[in-house]
């Protein structure tokens, strides 16, 4: 029996850990992939307190080796399943069953597609969700951004530098990000704006040659050739596998307050994936030192 | 065995001409689920007697990435008699990776 399973080994899961074993508690946890969570996608970590600037990569392997380091135990298994049976909570992955008298649930947040066909068979072959790891095998090329927020404004700037024209696609004809962004990729000359439009179909033999898209104040349609799509939406928790277990709110995010608690006693809650304002690394460093110390407080 | 540095110079005699099947790690220093994929490559090739497990680095070959239309990395192609058989891409776990050959 472990005093503390874990569930997910990004910022928020692997802070538990170095809190959970420093103050004397067994801790497993449990990754589907890898370690690190989604910081390992970003090349510069410039406002983490206290480091002026690391790779994300590098982030992310020194606070695996810091947590394993103390003691805890990362096991790379998918969990599908945890039964609350009062003080033990059973933790059930693809391969096996382990007990637990606390759980932390920190499985972190994914992108949202766009919900279009063959979106995900074009993945790699076109279709992104990050501008920054992709944007240079397009150098030269057309292509368009699918959103409204800042990270959507941010992409088509970074793009706009490499790419010969960028589309950027809104569902609405104002923007959520900053007003400054949009005024600056304005004045770009190859950024077009294609607004109160969606992508309804993705076309292209093995890879994409151009999207369909439909025009929201008449219907209509109209093919555009580009070569990458990058989808820039949002984010979307991952908590199919517990939404029965604890409660989540109605996007799918586990209901918690400051303290971590779920509504289920022993089991807590640790960055990206649960309510909450803002979603940056170091709030889900907080998340699982305030996790962690929740579950020794349950625990004892 | 090592894992080959493969270059536009060796392409054709490692990969294209190989008698034994190749498994072909598309990759850059700047992307971090690519040195995440790293290790998973080096005991791959550790493990593997069957087949020959390969590097290009994206920057210092973009003609062998655009010809292969890589587009995301990291990308793993897995060839046969030079021929490509499987594709991956992103992070994957081994078995996934053993799967591109079969």
């Amino acid at each position: 029996m472990f005093d503390i399973a874990i569930v997910g080994a990004g910022t928020a899961g692997l802070s538990a850990a170095i809190y959970g074993v420093r103050a004397g508690k067994s801790v497993i946890v449990f990754e589907a992939l890898t370690y690190g969570g989604q910081i390992i996608n970003t090349p510069e970590v410039e406002n983490y307190p206290g480091i002026r600037q690391i790779s994300g990569f590098d982030f992310a392997t020194g606070l695996y080796e810091q947590a394993t380091g103390l003691g805890a135990e990362v096991v790379y298994e998918r969990v599908i399943r945890i039964d609350d049976q009062g003080d033990t909570k059973l933790v059930v992955t693809e391969d096996g069953q382990y007990e637990a008298k606390s759980v932390i649930l920190a499985t972190g947040a994914k992108n949202r597609p766009l919900g279009v066909e063959r979106e995900e068979e074009l993945i790699g072959a076109g279709v992104s969700y990050c501008a920054t790891c992709d944007g240079a095998f397009f150098r030269g090329k057309d292509v368009a951004v699918v959103g409204g927020g800042n990270t959507a404004l941010e992409d088509a700037a970074y793009l706009s530098a490499y790419c010969r024209t960028v589309y950027l696609i809104h569902r609405r004809d104002q923007f959520r990000g900053e007003e400054k962004s949009v005024e600056r990729l304005r004045k770009k000359e190859n950024v077009k704006f294609v607004l109160e439009s969606r992508v309804t179909a993705l076309n292209g033999e093995g890879k994409l040659e151009s999207i369909t898209i439909e025009h929201g104040k008449n219907g209509e349609t109209t093919q555009l050739a580009v070569e990458g799509l990058f989808v820039a939406i949002g984010q979307m928790p991952d908590n199919e596998a517990f939404a029965n277990l604890v409660d989540v709110d109605h996007s799918g995010y586990i209901k918690a307050m400051e303290s971590c608690e779920t509504n289920v006693p022993g089991i807590f809650t640790a960055g990206d994936c649960r309510t909450k304002k803002v979603r940056q690394l170091a709030t889900a460093a907080a998340d699982g030192a305030i996790a962690a110390l929740a579950a020794c407080e349950y625990i004892d | 065995m090592e894992v080959l540095h493969i270059t536009t110079e060796n392409f054709e005699s490692e990969v294209v001409k190989s008698e034994m099947p190749v498994l072909v790690d598309f990759w850059a220093s700047w992307c971090g689920p690519c040195r995440m994929l790293a290790p998973v490559i080096e005991e791959l090739a550790g493990e593997l007697t069957d087949a020959k497990i390969g590097k290009i680095n994206v920057d210092e070959e973009p003609d062998l990435a655009k010809k292969y239309g890589v587009m995301s990395i990291p990308t793993v192609i897995a060839f046969k008699n030079g021929e490509e058989v499987g594709r991956s891409v992103g992070f994957k776990p081994k078995n996934a990776l053993v799967k591109l050959l079969k």
